[in-house]
């Protein structure tokens, strides 16, 4: 291993982690401005830093995630007297490193050529190739499951340690639905697997590249998309899922007992969750970083051909699916400000009763086509 | 016995769920949309948000604000310490002590003058009984103004100074009303000596 591949690998990391731990305190931002414009608010717009004359630079509100973020760190880090305090303390980091570390398998682009950087690529290039993710483990997906199963652990051992009645019951309701949900999540995607023949993320985003824009997941899999959505909101917690905190029953749910910095952890995790699903949905369902008619050298539109260098494809591949994970949050946001909350046995049954068969149902449907298709 | 009331029968489309969240996610994206891509100004932008420090919505002409003693054309109360409005007054807000003007004054003897008039705007519930029962049309709410809040009670006791420091509305102290003085060509030469 080379500098350049250290080099790049770093850079990769540093990537990831810049567009991750951008979009979250944007997602906040963006949560609360679209349920005002949804509701006919205009939401947080005061926040901002005075330039004089009465005015101030507010940025449409961009400002009050950092606002939070300086009240959380001077808040008070209050630690109920009976708690475990290892366990406290230890929560929130459960919930938020692993939702980070699922990133690394994420492709974010295609295979970057540092040879041809600035010229058309040619068919068969040769030379240094960087793959635009961080990790290209050959578990694929799978690893995705585990990391972002232990979040689970998080949400319950911060309801536990928390020496609180509705944080517990908080923290059991976290577990009972993010275990359920994990199941269904797990089996709505067995008919993607078998579809594209792989669990690697970046074989995933190939094989729909390869078949053009109507072999993307979502046409190919449209049941294995409606579940896997549902799925991951309810993995996240969000409404229409969010029993774990419900507010109404439970007062904040398994952080109930949290405060400052710790409760912005576990936010954090929540949107940064939010993040892996969305761009998760985008490889699996939305051809990933790819862009219809835009091959590797240049725009192919019928018969006509317009060569692109290497650089400027790239770099429309990662505006691509950021544009992609982008609008899907966009969605998402939209879906948790206009469902009611479900009860959380309408929750359970729906996993149990529903989803679940359904998934089964795809997985045997897809089974059939593929064998009748290669026959 | 209560009446047991059906639920309604879902269809099978309503039952699968997915449409319905495509209808009601069409009606919010639509508002998002609406909102979002219109200025403030445009009619079909339905954001109803005041920016209240900033932007104070104007009340209507007869909202009744906080009160005023309306003046003389000499700067005086018009005010002759009568106290109707403080009878009139259902949360007994107003406190009058009333004097007489001095010896070499037109108006000693004829009238008398509010030497302390002390509304306590706390009680105070604004049903303008007292500007209807003045016959000098010397209390007024037209101001335009709520009273302004504060955390301290003191802030709340109005004395006649300061019901006579707020202008009306318009800005003026004085009322449309013309007063007639004794000593006015237009006074109906009615006081202390000719009635």
């Amino acid at each position: 291993m080379d500098a350049i591949y250290v080099g790049a690998l770093i850079a990769k990391i540093l990537f990831v982690l810049v567009i991750v731990l951008t979009l979250s305190p944007v997602l906040v931002w963006a949560d609360r401005r679209q349920s005002a414009m949804i509701q006919d608010r205009l939401g947080p717009i005061k926040a901002g830093i005075p330039i004089g004359g009465g005015k101030s630079i507010t940025l449409a509100g961009l400002l009050h995630p950092l606002a939070d973020a300086l009240k959380f760190m001077w808040k008070e880090d209050f630690i109920p007297p009976a708690a475990d305090k290892l366990l406290h303390a230890l929560a929130p980091v459960i919930s938020v490193i692993p939702t980070i570390a699922a990133f690394a398998v994420i492709p974010f682009g295609d295979t970057i050529y540092l040879d041809h950087l600035f010229e058309v690529l040619p068919a068969d290039p040769s030379g240094r190739a960087i793959p635009f993710q961080v990790a290209t483990l050959n578990v694929g997906i799978l690893y995705v499951f585990a990391v972002t199963g232990t979040g689970v652990i998080g949400a319950a051992i911060a309801g536990y340690c928390s020496n609180n009645k509705y944080s517990l019951l908080g923290g059991l309701r976290a577990a009972g639905q993010m275990v359920s949900y994990e199941v269904t999540l797990g089996l709505s995607l067995v008919g993607c697997f078998m579809l594209y023949n792989t669990l690697l993320l970046e074989d995933m985003v190939a094989w729909q590249v390869e078949r053009g824009f109507f072999a993307w997941g979502i046409f190919r899999q449209p049941l294995a998309f409606i579940l896997f959505y549902a799925g991951s909101i309810a993995e996240t917690k969000r409404i229409p899922f969010d029993i774990p905190e419900g507010e109404s029953e439970l007062a904040g749910g398994y952080f109930t007992e949290y405060s400052g910095m710790k409760f912005g952890m576990f936010m954090m995790g929540e949107y940064i969750a939010m993040v892996v699903s969305c761009a998760l949905l985008t490889v699996l369902f939305f051809g990933g970083w790819s862009v219809p008619f835009l091959a590797r050298d240049g725009f192919h539109l019928f018969s006509s051909h317009l060569p692109l260098p290497h650089i400027a494809v790239t770099l429309i591949y990662i505006a691509s699916f950021l544009v992609k994970v982008i609008f899907l949050l966009w969605l998402t946001l939209m879906i948790r400000w206009s469902l009611p909350r479900f009860r959380y046995d309408q929750v359970m049954k729906m996993c149990w009763r529903y989803m679940l068969p359904l998934s089964l149902f795809n997985i045997f449907v897809t089974a059939i086509v593929i064998l009748l298709a290669n026959r | 016995m209560g009446k047991l009331i059906p639920k309604p029968k879902m269809s099978a489309i309503e039952a699968a769920y997915v449409p319905e969240i495509a209808r009601g996610l069409r009606v919010t994206i639509g508002r998002f949309i609406k909102n979002t891509f219109t200025s403030r100004d445009n009619a079909s932008n339905e954001i109803d948000t005041v920016d209240y420090p900033e932007e104070k919505r104007v009340y209507p002409e007869r909202f009744r604000g906080i009160h005023r003693l309306t003046h003389r054309a000499d700067g005086s109360p018009r005010c002759v310490a009568c106290l109707c409005c403080s009878t009139a007054c259902p949360a007994q807000c107003i406190h009058i002590e009333p004097a007489e003007y001095g010896p070499n004054d037109a108006r000693q003897g004829y009238e008398r003058y509010p030497a302390v008039f002390v509304i306590d705007e706390l009680r105070c519930i604004f049903c303008g009984f007292c500007v209807e029962a003045c016959p000098c049309d010397a209390i007024r709410m037209d101001s335009g103004m709520h009273v302004p809040p504060s955390t301290r009670r003191e802030h709340f006791i109005f004395d006649k100074e300061m019901l006579m420091a707020i202008p009306g509305a318009d800005g003026t102290f004085e009322t449309q009303n013309p007063r007639h003085e004794p000593g006015d060509p237009s006074h109906p030469g009615i006081d202390r000596e000719h009635h």
